[in-house]
Parts: C-alpha cells; sequence; structure tokens
C-alpha cells in the first residue's frame, strides 16, 4: 500500500516543484473534410474539429481535479492544412479563411492554442504549399490561437532551400503584421527539419499524414523536478547524476502516462504517444537552465553547457522512455529562451549568445526556440539562421527548429515580453555579415549520403 | 474497490482527525489506512479510503472536505490512488 513519504513526495512536486502535464492535445484529421467547395471545407471542418474536441477541455479539468495534477493545456493540432485546402483554396486569402474557421472552433471548444496550419515542403512546394506559406503573416495577424509550422527539411529529402528563402520574407511579413503586438505572430510560427508527425507542443504540433483519424497525445513536464532532485547530489560524479534524472524522468513520465490512458478511455479516442520533454515556463523553478546551473555551469552558455544539455537530453530519454508504453513527440529538454527565466538570465550576464544556443540545439530535443532579435534584422539573415539549423537536423537526423521573432522597432538589448506562456526577454544580437548569395540561389540541398539505408 | 488518498496539512488543532472521520462515516466512506506525523507543529495526515459505497460522488467529496479544512484551518487535498502508484509502483 502507498505510504505517507510517497504521497507527500508526489505532492511536493506538484505543489512546490511545478510539476504538471503540459498538455493534452487531440490530433484530428481533417481528410474526410476535404472539399473543392470552400464553403462547405471549412463547415465540414469546424463540424469535425467541434465534435471531435467538445469535451476534451471539460475531460481535461475532471482528470486534473480527481488526480490533483494540474493539466495546464488542452489543445488541438490538425493535418496539415496546405493538404486539406489544396482542392478548395485558389489564392492565400482563401487559406485565410480555414484560419479563421480554425480559430473560431478553437475558441468554441474552449482551447488555448490549435496546430496545424502547415506545410510540409521538405522536398518541394505545390502551388497549394506555396500559397498557404505566403497566407501565414495575415492567417497569423489576424487569428489569436491558430499556430502555423512549415517542414522544410529532412535526412530523407535535404533542404528545400526555396522554401527556406521564402520563409524568411514570411517570418518578417508577419513580425510586421503584428508590429503592434512586438511582433508576437511569429510566436506561433516555427520551421521544423524532420518534423514529428505526433508533437503535441505547440506551436509546431500538428497532426501527421501517417495517423489515425483522432488521437490523445500527452506531454509532461518537470524542470522543476529534475532540478529539486539535483540539488540532493551535488558533488557526486556523473553516474550518480545520470541515475537521478533518469528516476526522476521516470516517476514524471509515469504520470504523463497515467493521465494520457486516462483521457485516452474517457474521450473514446485512442492513446498515441507521451512527449517526454522538460519544457520551461517563465515560472521560477520552472527552468532547464537553472538544471544546467545545478549540474555545474555558472550560467547556460558556459563551456560545458552544450555537454551537460546533452547529458540532460539523454537521461530524460532513458528514464522516461520506460516509463511509457508509446514515446514520442519531442521528447527531451527544451531551451527556448523567453520562456525560461536561468535562459534570459543567461543571456543579460553575456553567458549566452545565439550561436552557442545553436551548438546547443545539436543535442537539445528542438532547436533556436522563442528567441527574439532585432527587428531590422534582413529577410535573408533569418533564411540563412533557419538554413544552418536545418542542416544540423538534416545530417544528424533529428528534429530541429527555428521559431525566431524579429520584434519591429526593438533592437539588441531591448527587451521585449509576449505575456503569460511566451515570457519576455532580451533582443539577441545577430551575426550582421551577409548570407544574400547563399540563400538566394535557389533549389534545394541534396539528402546527406548517409540517408540512403535502402 | 474505488480507492482515495486524502491528506491533510496544516497547522495541528484539537479535533481534526475528528471531523475528517465524521463527515467520511456520514457519507458511507470506509477508511482502510490512516498515517499521521507532526513535524514542527505541522499536522501532516494521509488516509486511504474506499469510496466504492459513498453516498456521494468523487467531486462532491472533495468540494465538501476541501471546505471543511477551511473550516478547521487546514489544506484537504483528494486524490484519486493510481497517481501515487503510477509514480511510485512498477
Amino acid at each position: 500500500m502507498i505510504n505517507i513519504n510517497e504521497v507527500s513526495e508526489t505532492n511536493e512536486m506538484i505543489e512546490k516543484e511545478n510539476l504538471d502535464v503540459r498538455t493534452i492535445t487531440m490530433g484530428i484529421s481533417l481528410f474526410d473534410c476535404i472539399s473543392s467547395d470552400l464553403d462547405t471545407l471549412n463547415k465540414n471542418i469546424y463540424e469535425k474539429i467541434y465534435n471531435s474536441a467538445k469535451n476534451l477541455v471539460q475531460t481535461g479539468e475532471d482528470i486534473a481535479k480527481e488526480f490533483g495534477i494540474p493539466i495546464v493545456n488542452k489543445r488541438i493540432s490538425v493535418t496539415p492544412i496546405a493538404l486539406i485546402g489544396s482542392a478548395a483554396c485558389k489564392t492565400s486569402d482563401d487559406f485565410v479563411t480555414i484560419a479563421k474557421t480554425l480559430d473560431k472552433v478553437a475558441k468554441d471548444v474552449g482551447i488555448n492554442f490549435l496546430g496545424g496550419y502547415s506545410a510540409l515542403v521538405s522536398k518541394g512546394m505545390t502551388e497549394a504549399d506555396r500559397l498557404l506559406i505566403e497566407s501565414i503573416p495575415k492567417a497569423l495577424s489576424e487569428t489569436d490561437v491558430v499556430c502555423s509550422s512549415v517542414n522544410v527539411g529532412s535526412t530523407k529529402t535535404g533542404i528545400n532551400m526555396d522554401a527556406v528563402r521564402l520563409l524568411g520574407d514570411v517570418i518578417v511579413e508577419t513580425a510586421k503584421a503584428t508590429k503592434d503586438n512586438d511582433s508576437a505572430g511569429c510566436t506561433k510560427l516555427v520551421v521544423f527539419c524532420n518534423a514529428p508527425d505526433d508533437n503535441p507542443f505547440m506551436a509546431g504540433a500538428f497532426h501527421g499524414v501517417t495517423e489515425a483519424d483522432r488521437i490523445i497525445n500527452v506531454g509532461v513536464s518537470g524542470p522543476g523536478v529534475v532540478k529539486t532532485a539535483l540539488e540532493k547530489v551535488r558533488g557526486e560524479n556523473f553516474e550518480v547524476l545520470c541515475e537521478t534524472i533518469k528516476k526522476t524522468a521516470f516517476k514524471v513520465t509515469r504520470v504523463g502516462q497515467l493521465v494520457a490512458k486516462e483521457a485516452s478511455d474517457r474521450l473514446g479516442v485512442p492513446f498515441g504517444i507521451v512527449d517526454l520533454s522538460l519544457a520551461p515556463t517563465p515560472a521560477i523553478g520552472d527552468s532547464v537552465a537553472d538544471i544546467l546551473h545545478e549540474i555545474g555551469v555558472e550560467h547556460a552558455g558556459a563551456p560545458g553547457t552544450t555537454a551537460a544539455l546533452a547529458l540532460l537530453n539523454d537521461q530524460v530519454k532513458k528514464g522516461g522512455a520506460m516509463a511509457s508504453s508509446y514515446v514520442g513527440g519531442l521528447s527531451g529538454a527544451f531551451i527556448p529562451v523567453s520562456e525560461d527565466q536561468g535562459m534570459i538570465n543567461a543571456v543579460n550576464a553575456g553567458a549566452l549568445t545565439l550561436e552557442k544556443l545553436e551548438a546547443m540545439t545539436c543535442v537539445c530535443s528542438v532547436g533556436l526556440d522563442m528567441i527574439a532579435i532585432p527587428g531590422d534584422t534582413k529577410s535573408t539573415t533569418i533564411a540563412g539562421i533557419i538554413a544552418d539549423e536545418m542542416a544540423i537536423g538534416m545530417i544528424n537526423q533529428k528534429t530541429t527548429a527555428v521559431r525566431l521573432i524579429p520584434v519591429i522597432g526593438k533592437k539588441e538589448g531591448d527587451t521585449v515580453d509576449f505575456g503569460g506562456l511566451l515570457g519576455f526577454g532580451p533582443i539577441m544580437s545577430v551575426n550582421k555579415f551577409s548570407c544574400d548569395e547563399f540563400v538566394n540561389r535557389g533549389g534545394r540541398i541534396p539528402a546527406p549520403i548517409h540517408s540512403f539505408k535502402n | 474497490m474505488n480507492k482515495i488518498i486524502i491528506t491533510v496539512v496544516g497547522k495541528d488543532t484539537v479535533g481534526i482527525i475528528a471531523k475528517v472521520c465524521s463527515y467520511l462515516a456520514d457519507n458511507s466512506i470506509n477508511i482502510l489506512d490512516i498515517s499521521q506525523t507532526i513535524v514542527s507543529g505541522y499536522f501532516n495526515m494521509m488516509m486511504i479510503v474506499d469510496m466504492s459505497k459513498s453516498s456521494a460522488d468523487f467531486m462532491n467529496v472533495s468540494d465538501s472536505l476541501e471546505k471543511l479544512g477551511e473550516e478547521i484551518g487546514v489544506v484537504i487535498k483528494c486524490q484519486r490512488e493510481e497517481i501515487f502508484d503510477s509514480m511510485h509502483r512498477i
């Protein structure tokens, strides 16, 4: 039988160390909504999502109450809209009508983000893909909760540099379209290499084409729990350090697995995966940078940081994988800047630069995430940063992503505040040398030699 | 068996267990196990109860006990046992 110490340990994790289930995300396929008539398509999309997810929020709240564990977000991901809208949408504005439908249905079912305003263009772009990508600035500035992502590369296909170049422009245009709001539209746009089909985390979630009609994916978190556990093993060797992270990740993930199964049963929707991520929030103590500090670097960004992050990421996966029947999504440590107080402190202290963050993305679970840069950064420079990050993903057979926010009207050293979970942060310095000729070449970068495994 | 863990945390005072137990008895909730400690004046109790014959549903019991806790000046939480089992038992 459970004893009082175990009960206290769990409840301390929840009450003092910010243990929570970060999101229950319902993936919904929209393939059966496709129509060549735009009005019919929008109507079908609204009805499919509403009927699938009308009980999602209430179910999440019930589970949270019964188990005493906060479930912070209830969200939806849908099939990439470039595919769903391809028959009906003849212009970018046609795609924007779908974004508005998604925004409306998301609000009507009470969720806080909906992902999947997306295109998969890792090798080439169809006309519909291009129209959707070009519609992103308008779609994100005229909706509140719709998130967009574009997969522009993969280990199997190489990197679509035309799409990379185009997205440099799209990010700048999105920043301009939302300039009255600190360019916050860009916080809802992610560029991927090797995007997973079952990611429950925003802004990059979409419901992959290989997925079932509906699915429940759950993202757990708990940087504060790992940090507290590590405080007890200060000065111990790497074996003890790694074992402690693994055990903690196991416990955290078991809660995610329980919630995922319970949500799946109650909603009558199959369980997909648990995403074993350490996802920080701006709350004090809920920081991945603080874990790195606890492991032994003065600030995130100091020499040793990449190695510390590599071991953290790997141990989280090892511990978590044993705790869940299916793992997937992004799974690992996120290193966003504006959502993590420790990262913000590291930037302000001069310890952490964009270049060091890029190195860290070689071993973390995602990429350059939530980084505010000067508003006058050229679109070709943004495309160059994207290309670098995509290359890391392609060569290392891992997911990488870029979520940069060129904040119009702000310059290096200024501060920007996006509010809530998105946090605030300093505008980071960007290398000023040009890559125009490189990104303007056009075409695609071929797949690496080690992708040919057939 | 429908096992619920009730935890009571707060400043020690007369009659905490009595009040919680009489509420449980009134609602036909059977107590399977109680453990309790006092650390530097703070009362920390855990009860494992079986709600399968309860006259009230989980949400009602949870809300009522929370309210009872406020009256006594302690924090009372009800959680289904599975969360602890998941985390601490393989």
